[in-house]
């Protein structure tokens, strides 16, 4: 067993992890270990060569890896440690973590620990998808991560179901490696991707977006054959007659992401049953004190800029934590027209930062946080989509902590 | 032209099972298998059951092997290292009606020579399965589970090193008699053998058909499956079946714990024209869930991870309805074929009584020599089984214990490289997800696959544009990005 002791640990090398060690090191904290599976730092960035991160944290658009190597960077000049190559089999209560990797197995003694663990694809099982278990059916991280990081083509004639940012990006990345992308299906009456991947990915390329339509059958004994794609209504029923198939030999899944939470559980965080990731406080400290959270395994992000921006927030407050008894908290809920609301719980007082996402797309609205009938705050927005993370501050007083009351965060017309 | 001793053909659990038991002979044995691996069909696709016997017809073929398979389990699973755990079985009743059917399901049992059955009432079955509501339950202890994979490929793998051939991907085409031998037609090319054992599964009737005219048919019937997330295993702790429904001939849809900790959700029943529709259906995948939830209310939504099914080999028409017995024997016509038809539920639990059963049948024709060097290949202890101790040992030794490959179920590069190489030299993604569990867990492959790519490519220098998911031609890449087409 070789044993560790540091000040803070961080489970997860991928943007959030970065970007959380650099705040935290910024912040006064001496004695930072990252651990990652992989054998590479920046998580999922160096399979994304698209260009676009970076533009709204740094005014510069980069690809992912160029976004990556900002931060590596800084990790490197401030002499953060980094075990690759190493699995997190297990936290317990004392938060003594223990690791393995090619030379054995390790004890972390820590004072903080800092979740990064990031997400994982939905899979067809996910969503049910009947019909034959053939070859040739991938989720679009593992068909990016194929082409991008190892020059392999999954296929030739693709369809991709769900309008995820990665199944839009997908669509335009196979077509330039010259693959004939027949169609992306989205169940949805909306892409459920950011507008302007809908725009530049597909629009741009003249590849077709079947809205209100799902996958009823996959047909291949052993290779994928065709998809067969039907209209679906308001009540997400199947409409009977509308079913088309396509001939395709590569399906790509984008059905969204889940949280990699298991970690968490197993240790006995409280999990939010709507984002999948830990409930948090205002300082995203988890119910597990000196526990904190950040980056796409507390919530899935729209971008990196605003992950990496809420993942600092993290870094910071382990940095500066001193476990404190709490006496007084605000708990955060989300009600009409909202799905969820971090953090969850208000235990100090402050300008807080809100991150929530809206049910649907809806034109003119508001968005209102009330406590009991009284109304504290309340902002106008012409557009809301639950593409778009919504981040809102507002401040919240010692009283109305004080009064261990319940905040509602609400839509109106 | 090659010739065997014996040839099977069919490289499920009844095929491997013989292939075993005659490895220990002195014999040129051959397995012909059609997939890219043993355990290709049914064998794999089933709930993994070792049944008490309870179920079968007094003095059926059926009621006999599975008994006696059933008490070969333990020392079984001892000798090759895969796992078997005794949980039971609670067979509940939800009305008076359904109590009355206990009643005569435990005769039946006592004529079977079923130990130990008990009736007991809902507020024991709650101390014992508090998710369960009902108004009494047949408990059956001598019930077990198995991974039915892990089974079929310790047989299988057991037998190849003792010099048993598995010749994958090699289906056959067409057989004839010829004076004292068999002339095998396959897809790779002609063989010879003295004896052939037909264990084709759901295409027994084919293979029949090669030689004889049938007096048999097949009816395949579909079963499919959900399989949940490893989180909610502690929702069972036996295996829970509903009083069974007897005109189907089927156990109904029932709730499997699994030794790894994901439960199984299954099987449905429906006949089906394509034998080989293993295909799940929204519909099923539904009624499934539904009738799940009336044996266990508190079943979550969001908790399955994988479906799939099997297509059991039925002999009795859907008009008939029930059960038709197996047919092991010889055939009369033919001698030197052995036929085992029809060996649908409990064929996992018979098939080492079954092979018992075909191994005294050739020594009628056959002097069979025991082999002096027998060897046994004993199943490894996986990493996510170890301790901290055996852990770090075995990193010291080979630095490929160290590095995880697959996140959900904790398996290890080395682990990984070992299902690979195989002594039977199966090589698809499958063949190394059923044998150290690779790929299996609830991300389905989400992370492990590159890893897996790489490995191919590194350590066994396979070329990507023939690496396979599961079968001879479900290939998994195309090309290179940007690779020029040799036109």
């Amino acid at each position: 067993m070789i044993n560790h002791n540091v000040d803070i640990t961080v489970i997860g090398a991928g943007p959030a992890g970065l970007a959380a060690a650099v705040s935290a090191s910024e912040h006064g904290a001496k004695n930072i270990l990252i651990i990652d599976r992989n054998s590479w730092v920046g998580g999922i960035l160096p399979q994304c060569i698209h260009d676009g991160f970076g533009v709204e944290e740094t005014g510069r658009s980069m690809t992912g890896p160029e976004y990556a190597d900002m931060y590596i960077y800084i990790v490197k000049k401030k002499n953060i440690n980094i075990l690759k190559e190493t699995m997190v089999l297990r936290i317990d209560r004392d938060k003594k973590i223990t690791v393995v990797n090619k030379d054995g197995l390790h004890n972390i003694k820590t004072k903080c620990i800092i979740l990064a663990m990031g997400c994982r694809e939905k899979t067809r099982w996910s969503a049910l998808i009947p019909g034959d278990r053939p070859s040739g059916i991938y989720t679009a991280g593992v068909a990016q991560a194929l082409i991008n990081l190892y020059n392999i083509m999954p296929g030739r004639n693709v369809v991709i179901l769900g309008s995820g940012d990665i199944g839009l990006i997908m669509a335009r990345r196979l077509k330039f490696e010259g693959a004939n992308v027949l169609g992306v299906i989205e169940i949805l009456a909306y892409a459920s991707g950011l507008p302007r991947n809908v725009v530049q990915c597909l629009d741009d390329y003249d590849i077709p977006l079947f809205l209100n339509h799902t996958i009823t059958y996959i047909k291949g004994k052993e290779r994928i054959e065709s998809v067969t794609i039907a209209q679906i209504d308001k009540k997400m029923n199947i409409i009977s007659g509308t079913e088309k198939e396509i001939k395709c030999d590569t399906l790509l899944l984008s059905l969204g992401l889940i949280p990699e939470n298991e970690l968490s559980k197993d240790v006995g965080i409280i999990i939010d049953k709507i984002t999948g990731g830990p409930i948090v406080n205002q300082n995203l400290e988890t119910s597990f004190s000196g526990v904190f959270a950040c980056g796409n395994c507390l919530q899935v992000y729209d971008t990196v800029d605003s992950l990496s921006i809420n993942a600092k927030h993290a870094g910071k407050n382990a940095a500066n934590y001193k476990k404190k008894k709490v006496n007084h908290k605000l708990n955060v809920i989300p009600g009409k027209g909202i799905r969820y609301v971090i953090p969850q719980m208000i235990t100090e007082p402050g300008k807080i930062r809100f991150t929530l996402r809206v049910e649907k797309p809806k034109l003119k609205t508001s968005i209102h946080f009330i406590i009991g009938s009284k109304e504290i705050f309340k902002k106008k927005l012409p557009y809301i989509n639950p593409a778009n993370m919504i981040e809102i501050y507002v401040d919240i007083s010692k009283d109305l902590i004080k009064s261990n009351k319940i905040l509602e965060v609400a839509l109106f017309d | 032209m090659k010739k065997f001793h014996v040839a099977i053909i069919g490289g499920g659990v009844i095929g491997s099972s013989i292939a075993w038991y005659l490895s220990k002979y002195k014999l040129d044995v051959a397995v012909f298998e059609a997939g890219s691996d043993v355990a290709s069909g049914a064998s794999k696709a089933n709930s993994g059951v070792i049944h008490s016997g309870i179920n079968s017809p007094p003095s059926s073929l059926k009621a006999h092997f599975c008994a006696e398979g059933n008490k070969m389990f333990s020392a079984l699973a001892n000798r090759l290292g895969f796992s078997l755990t005794w949980v039971g079985k609670h067979i509940i009743a939800k009305n008076e009606k359904e109590v009355k059917e206990l009643e005569r399901l435990k005769k039946v049992g006592k004529k079977n020579k079923v130990p130990n059955l008990e009736i007991i009432d809902g507020k024991e079955v709650k101390k014992k399965e508090p998710n369960v509501p009902c108004v009494a339950a047949l408990w059956v202890p001598t019930a077990g589970i198995i991974q039915p994979y892990e089974f079929t490929i310790a047989l299988a793998e057991n037998a190849a090193i003792n010099n048993v051939k598995f010749l994958l991907e090699t289906k056959v085409v067409g057989l004839k008699k010829e004076k004292n031998s068999f002339f095998i037609k396959t897809n790779k090319g002609n063989f010879l053998a003295n004896t052939v054992i037909n264990a084709a599964g759901v295409n027994c009737r084919e293979i029949v058909n090669m030689l004889e005219k049938p007096d048999f048919f097949v009816f395949p019937c579909r079963g499919e499956y959900l399989v949940l997330d490893k989180t909610y295993s502690n929702l069972v702790n036996s295996m829970i079946y509903p009083v069974p429904q007897k005109e189907l001939g089927v156990l109904g849809i029932h709730i499997t714990p699994t030794i790894e900790g994901n439960i199984l959700l299954g099987p449905s029943a429906e006949f089906i024209e394509n034998i080989n529709d293993r295909s799940t259906t929204r519909n099923m995948m539904e009624t499934l869930l539904f009738e799940a939830k009336k044996i266990l209310p508190g079943l979550p939504d969001k908790a399955v991870i994988k479906a799939y099914s099997g297509i059991r080999c039925k002999l009795a028409s859907p008009a008939e309805g029930g059960w038709a017995d197996y047919i092991v024997e010889e055939s009369k016509q033919t001698p030197g074929f052995i036929n085992l038809l029809g060996i649908e539920s409990p064929g996992i639990t018979a098939a080492p009584a079954i092979a018992k059963e075909v191994t005294k049948m050739l020594s009628k024709s056959v002097d069979l020599k025991t082999k002096t060097d027998f060897k046994i290949r004993k199943k490894k202890k996986r990493f996510s089984q170890m301790n901290s101790k055996e852990r770090s040992d075995l990193i010291k030794k080979d630095k490929r214990w160290g590095r995880i490959i697959c996140r959900c179920e904790h398996v290890t590069e080395a682990e990984v490289i070992d299902a690979f190489s195989n002594p039977i030299g199966a090589q698809t993604i499958s063949a190394a997800k059923y044998r150290c569990r690779v790929g299996l867990g609830r991300c389905q492959g989400g992370f492990c696959t590159q890893h897996i790519v790489r490995i191919l490519e590194k350590e066994f220098k396979t070329d990507i544009k023939k690496m396979k998911l599961k079968s001879p031609n479900s290939y998994l890449f195309f090309s290179r990005t940007r690779e020029k087409k040799n036109d």
